[in-house]
C-alpha cells in the first residue's frame, strides 16, 4: 500500500509531463474519462507521452497503452484531441483490448 | 491541456491543496477550480461533489460535456500521544485510508515495539510540526491528557484549519482547556471546532472502541467538508 501523503515526483505522470514541457518536448496527455464494468485503472488516471514515444503512467495497466501511444503521436502532430474507446478485443476495431471484460474511454490531448 | 493550467495544477498538488481540473470535452478548453471557488449551476454542484468525494467523472451541463478530474491531497491523521488508544487507532485508520503519524515526547510511550509499522516521532509536537506543518487535509487527535504536550498541537491544528480537531478529556477537562487556548490567542469560534469529548457518541468504553469513535468522527469530518457552511446559509 502506498502510504506517502506527498507526490511521488519521480513517478507522477503530470509532474513528468511538466518536466518534459520545460525541456522543450512535445507532449500528449491521455486521461481515463469513463469506465464500464471492471476496469483496471480508475477514472482520472493518466498516461503521458512524448513525441519520441516515451511514456509514463497508465490508463489500463498495460492492455491498451500501445494503441494510446500510437494515437498520441497523431494528436501531437495535429494538435487535435481524440476520444478513444476500448473494450474486449473482439468487439472493437482495435487489435488490442481489455481482457478483464470492461470498457474504458480515454481522452487524448496535446499539451499546449 | 493548457501548459499554464498544468503548471498551476501541479503547484496545487505539491502544496497539498485540493483542485478540480475542468475540461470541456467538446473544445478541449480547461481550467482549474480551487476548493471554495464559486461556480454556478449544475456544473458548480458537480464540482462541489467532486471536492467532497474525490471522485472524478464526466458531467453534462449547459448542453456541454465536461470532465472533472478531482485532485485531492491524501488525508492523514496526526495523533498527539503514543497511548493505548493510538495503538488501536493507527492500524484501523491506515486500513481506512488515513495514514497515521504519532507524536509523543515521552520516550517510554513512543517506542517502535509499541508501534510497529507506524510513523512515530518521540519528540515535542513543536519540533515535529515545524518540519512537517499541519494543513487542511490533516486531522489532529490529541489524546495525551497532558496540556504541556496537547495544547500547542491543538492551537497549531486550529490555525492550520485541520479538517478535524479532536481532544480527549471530559467536559470539565475541556472547559479548562478552552481557557488555556484562549490565553494562547485562539478565537472562541476556532475553539468551537474542537471535538471534545473526542469521538462519535457510540458509548465507547475500551481504548479500541474509543479509537473506532475517533476514526468514525474523522471520516465524517472529511466527507462533510464545506457542508456545514452551506447548511448555515440555507
Amino acid at each position: 500500500m502506498d502510504e506517502s501523503i506527498y507526490l511521488d515526483e519521480a513517478r507522477d505522470p503530470l509532474i513528468i509531463a511538466e518536466g518534459w514541457m520545460k525541456d522543450g518536448k512535445d507532449v500528449a496527455i491521455a486521461t481515463v474519462v469513463e469506465t464500464w464494468g471492471s476496469a483496471p485503472r480508475p477514472v482520472g488516471s493518466h498516461l503521458v507521452i512524448d513525441a519520441e514515444g516515451n511514456f509514463h503512467g497508465s490508463v489500463s495497466g498495460g492492455c491498451v497503452e500501445g494503441a494510446v501511444v500510437t494515437e498520441a503521436m497523431d494528436v501531437i502532430g495535429s494538435g487535435k484531441a481524440r476520444m478513444l474507446e476500448f473494450g474486449v478485443a473482439d468487439e472493437t476495431a482495435w487489435q488490442v483490448g481489455l481482457s478483464c471484460g470492461g470498457r474504458i474511454k480515454v481522452y487524448v490531448e496535446r499539451l499546449g | 491541456m493548457d501548459p499554464y493550467v498544468l503548471k498551476t495544477l501541479n503547484e496545487e498538488r505539491r502544496a497539498r491543496r485540493a483542485a478540480v481540473l475542468v475540461t470541456d470535452l467538446g473544445d478541449g478548453r480547461d481550467r482549474i477550480v480551487r476548493e471554495g471557488d464559486h461556480v454556478a449551476g449544475d456544473l458548480g454542484a458537480a464540482i462541489s461533489d467532486a471536492f467532497r468525494t474525490g471522485n472524478s467523472r464526466s458531467v453534462e451541463a449547459e448542453g456541454r460535456t465536461f470532465f472533472l478530474n478531482a485532485h485531492l491531497p491524501r488525508p492523514r491523521l496526526v495523533v498527539i500521544g503514543a497511548v493505548h488508544i493510538s495503538q488501536a487507532l493507527a492500524p484501523m485508520a491506515r486500513i481506512a485510508g488515513y495514514p497515521v503519524e504519532i507524536i509523543d515526547p515521552r520516550t517510554a510511550f513512543a517506542t517502535p515495539e509499541r508501534f510497529p509499522d507506524v510513523a512515530l516521532h518521540a519528540e515535542w509536537p513543536q519540533d515535529v510540526l515545524k518540519r512537517a506543518p499541519l494543513d487542511s487535509y490533516t486531522a489532529l487527535a490529541a489524546v495525551t491528557h497532558d496540556p504541556k504536550i496537547d495544547d500547542f498541537a491543538l492551537k497549531a491544528a486550529l490555525d492550520a484549519r485541520c479538517f478535524y480537531v479532536g481532544a480527549l478529556g471530559s467536559r470539565k477537562t475541556h472547559a479548562k482547556r478552552v481557557e488555556r487556548l484562549l490565553a494562547l490567542g485562539a478565537g472562541a469560534d476556532q475553539i468551537a471546532r474542537i471535538h471534545a469529548p473526542i469521538g462519535l457518541d457510540i458509548g465507547a468504553a475500551s481504548p479500541a472502541e474509543i479509537a473506532v469513535a475517533v476514526l468514525a468522527q474523522t471520516i465524517h469530518a472529511f466527507r462533510s467538508r464545506g457542508l456545514e457552511a452551506k447548511g448555515a446559509v440555507a
